[in-house]
């Protein structure tokens, strides 16, 4: 998988060159149609978020989310992150040279493999941590027999999080770094500088800006992740419940001011990462 | 391109690369194959093969197809409006593609069944104007699918349209070819291979999708129950044999999908010359 | 707080082995439920830590995880270390016994009324007014009435509304199974959605706003008229249904582990003392003692009650009725 959702470099101009713009009524059709299609599907649906959660006042709003159980659940939501986003941009960044420095046998089913954990079923995600580290499952006994909690207590938690946003920062550097080829970096290597100096005087100050975005969107999916989550969690209030499944409990407690209070912090933690890569991206054109 | 002698750190970062994919992601999927492994072929083909479970494959993947098949479409629009024209206000708007990337899917779901229900802002005005329901019926799937979908195919398709040279239009136009004869013989050729993968990429993610679905499905065995809630209705029941049995049937699928994207995305690159 | 996840981050992502010690003055304990008990344990648990801070001295934390039975009942069996579980049926509680052992064979004779400090029944309720006249089962099977109920495959709720339907269309056609199969068809036929629980179903019900009729526990039907307003909801109870039973006991092994038994039994037991039943009946569970019952009484409409053994205790419903190819996918499968 080579070409999505790579940051998208808005430097080239769109041509002035009259034979190939549309006509008119096209271009507003289209962006009509466009605009339509989004405002349908993300913006009312963001919208309804925002106004469910001060539906009762801004007052309402910060008392739901100063509940004990609504702070713990943003601990334990940041905590995940903490662990696993530089887990999987270590990853990430290692794969990607891999991947696009070298040639073996095997590269596009190693490919394949990292981009599978981003079409499983998130139910099936949760599935696999629990037979393995399940009390029934294949290490259940000896970890028991040590006293140590996986499944149900945040390590669970994290390692299912680490599964599912495992291809995120791989993704976005693999085909920018195809794309750059390796002659900078060979230049450097002929010039006598070594290996991890090459790396981060010459690759780093080139993918920095696609690192970041894949970083960004690790870590929204980290914090977001509700599916997987939810079959290893547990759901014990004020220990257990990440964010995503404290707007469960919350609905599901018929506190609707709580649940989409709480949804409203992710959604503006995600506008938050979505405004940063907007301006990434036009701080890298206006460089 | 074999630079194995001048490129550093080969070694290493293979070897680290297939540890940690070994450790977080081969040995947890491959418990799924051992646990099926308790049941022998005859009874695996049993439980695959009963009429709630193909029913429910047929749900999960028509859905998927007319999600994906939408969003492509639409995604498709949104892209070449993203890179080729300006208006106002097109930064948010671009903003705010990635936004179902990042909402927790049953907020998503949560929130759609609120605006499609029946007496919802969006569900009362199809209802009443179309006399279509679209919450807890077969097409709140494939809603919820959409949703899912979008950044996919918005964020597959951009790229490639960027980086799209504009003097093959101009030559096109300059040899007297129809603004629509240079779309269609010129443009859309050269992007059909990203809107495949972006297809193909709504689709592998729409057949596993759980959290935002179950809110908006209605659930109801052989019309709108998908195949992740058989493997949790499986799980309730204890039986986790029959849960991983379809589960693994899903991998496959997922895996020969995303096998065929990677295919698809190295033809689409010889076909556009940078193999 | 801060000690409070610092100690998460301690005992877990470090994986030390930091449990609760026997002679500590704090004791958690952990009370896996079901989803209708949330606010039921919510008012009970203060009660019960000053009770036995009074009796014992120590402080104790009851924390609390709610969802479906089954998917409760796994969670522990997969290693969720609860002290107690207080769940919708005895079957999902048999479990933990039949797999695993946590508890012991007798588990159901080792506190009074069968392990059950509280009781319910399956009600319905239907929008203010009542437009369509719905008295009694027979009347939510016509055509044209669109129910809402959980899935008996993933929630406990669902399981006694489908039997108590059942129990109603054996004792109306003298005991006749074909017949019984037959009206639990229909009635299944008018379900406008099948939820994964019972509050997803009172969510589609009250929010949602699907359904003519939705078949509930009565202590659930009782909060949603406090919660979304006695002007918009009424209940209607039927001539008969099923006296539900959703028993509690102690994790033993898990207990014995954290050395949290004698709280933990004790925990249960005070649901039965008069206190216990006082808050029980508040929450629009039936108390079974007897004293707090008879004052609860007026606020519940009389109805005639049957229980589990009509149809031979939970192993043969379950298996019968809830099992892969049992009569629930069967009236489904009928259809096709």
């Amino acid at each position: 998988m080579t070409t999505q959702i790579h940051p998208i470099q808005h430097t080239k101009k769109i041509s002035k060159n009259i034979s190939i713009q549309d006509p008119l009524w096209v271009r507003w059709l289209l962006i009509t149609i466009s605009i339509g299609f989004i405002s349908l599907f993300i913006c009312v649906p963001l919208g309804l978020v925002i106004f469910q959660a001060f539906s009762k006042g801004i007052t309402a709003y910060f008392s739901a989310l100063s509940q004990p159980d609504t702070l713990s659940a943003i601990k334990l939501t940041l905590l995940v992150a903490i662990v696993t986003v530089p887990l999987n941009t270590l990853f990430g960044v290692t794969a990607a040279w891999t991947i696009t420095r070298f040639d073996f046998p095997g590269k596009s089913l190693l490919t394949t493999l990292i981009d599978l954990p981003f079409s499983v079923s998130p139910v099936i995600s949760g599935l696999i941590f629990v037979l393995l580290f399940g009390a029934q499952g294949w290490f259940g006994e000896w970890l028991m027999a040590h006293d140590i909690k996986i499944i149900f207590a945040a390590p669970g938690i994290i390692l299912a999080t680490v599964f599912i946003t495992f291809p995120f920062v791989a993704r976005q550097l693999i085909p920018l770094m195809q794309e750059m080829g390796h002659q900078e970096e060979e230049a450097a290597l002929s010039l006598g500088a070594g290996g991890w100096k090459t790396f981060f005087s010459v690759t780093l100050p080139n993918i920095k800006w696609a690192l970041l975005y894949g970083v960004l969107l690790c870590n929204a999916r980290a914090m977001g992740e509700f599916g997987a989550v939810s079959v290893v969690s547990g759901h014990i209030r004020g220990l257990t419940n990440t964010l995503p499944l404290h707007v469960e409990v919350s609905y599901n407690d018929y506190d609707v001011i709580g649940a989409f209070a709480s949804a409203s912090i992710l959604a503006g933690l995600a506008i938050v990462t979505l405004i940063l890569k907007t301006v990434l991206e036009w701080k890298q054109t206006t460089r | 391109m074999s630079q194995r002698s001048v490129m550093p750190g080969f070694r290493p970062s293979l070897g680290y690369t297939l540890l940690y994919l070994g450790l977080i992601v081969l040995i947890p999927l491959s418990t799924l194959v051992f646990e099926s492994f308790k049941l022998n072929w005859h009874d695996y083909l049993q439980i695959i093969s009963s009429k709630r479970i193909l029913s429910s494959f047929q749900v999960s993947f028509l859905a998927s197809l007319i999600a994906a098949s939408v969003a492509t479409v639409f995604g498709f629009i949104t892209a070449w409006v993203l890179v080729r024209y300006s208006f106002f206000g097109k930064n948010i708007f671009h903003a705010l593609i990635d936004l179902p990337f990042a909402l927790p899917t049953a907020v998503a779901g949560i929130v759609l069944a609120t605006l499609f229900q029946p007496s919802g802002l969006l569900g009362k005005f199809l209802l009443t104007t179309f006399g279509i329901q679209v919450a807890f019926k077969p097409l709140g799937i494939v809603v919820a699918l959409i949703f899912i979908s979008i950044p996919f195919v918005v964020r597959t398709v951009e790229p490639v349209l960027l980086e799209f040279e504009t003097s093959m239009e101009e030559a096109g136009s300059s040899l007297g070819a129809s603004r629509w004869q240079v779309f269609t013989k010129i443009i859309f050729p050269n992007v059909f291979p990203a809107l495949l993968t972006g297809f193909a990429l709504s689709f592998a993610r729409g057949v596993g999708e759980y959290g935002s679905v179950i809110f908006i499905a209605g659930n109801i065995p052989y019309v709108s129950e998908i195949v992740p809630l058989l493997i949790v209705i499986k799980l309730e029941q204890f039986d986790i044999p029959g849960a991983t049995a379809i589960a693994l049937t899903m991998l496959v699928i997922s895996f020969l999908l995303l096998f065929i994207i990677n295919l698809l995305q190295h033809w689409a690159r010889k076909r556009s010359g940078q193999l | 707080m801060k000690t409070k996840f610092l100690k998460l981050i301690f005992a877990t992502a470090l994986s030390l082995a930091v449990t609760t010690s026997i002679q500590a003055k704090e004791v958690n304990l952990l009370n896996v439920s079901y989803d209708p008990t949330r606010e039921l344990y919510k008012e009970y648990n203060p009660v019960f830590a000053k009770y036995w801070k009074a009796k014992t001295g120590d402080d104790v934390t009851v924390n609390q995880s709610h969802g479906g039975g089954g998917k409760q009942a796994r969670a522990v069996l997969e290693g969720l270390e609860a002290d107690v579980v207080t769940l919708a049926i005895a079957y999902d509680v048999d479990q933990l016994y039949q797999k695993r052992k946590l508890i012991p064979e007798n588990w159901q004779t080792l506190l009074p009324n069968n392990s059950c400090p509280y009781t319910s029944t399956i009600v319905f309720i239907v929008r203010k007014g009542n437009p369509l006249g719905i008295k009694d089962w027979n009347d939510i099977v016509k055509p044209n009435v669109s129910i809402v109920t959980p899935n008996p495959k993933t929630s406990g709720g669902a399981r006694w509304n489908f039997l108590a339907a059942w129990g109603y269309a054996l004792k109306h056609n003298n005991n006749d199974e074909a017949a019984a199969k037959n009206f639990v068809t229909q009635l299944y036929k008018n379900a406008a959605v099948l939820d994964t629980g019972a509050r997803g179903s009172t969510t589609s019900f009250v929010e949602r706003e699907i359904g003519d009729v939705l078949i509930t526990w009565e202590n659930e039907a009782y909060m949603v008229l406090d919660e979304f307003g006695k002007d918009k909801y009424e209940i209607v109870t039927p001539s008969l249904s099923v006296l539900t039973e959703p028993p509690v006991t102690v994790v033993e092994d898990v207990a014995r582990k954290h050395g949290t038994t004698e709280a933990a039994t004790e925990y249960l037991k005070y649901l039965y003392s008069k206190e216990g039943q006082e808050i029980i009946g508040k929450n629009y569970y039936r108390p079974t003692d007897p004293e707090i019952a008879a004052k609860y009484a007026k606020q519940f409409k009389p109805l005639e009650l049957f229980k589990i053994d009509l149809f031979g205790g939970w192993n043969v419903a379950q298996n019968k009725f809830f099992a892969d190819d049992g009569v629930f996918d069967q009236i489904y499968g009928a259809g096709k």
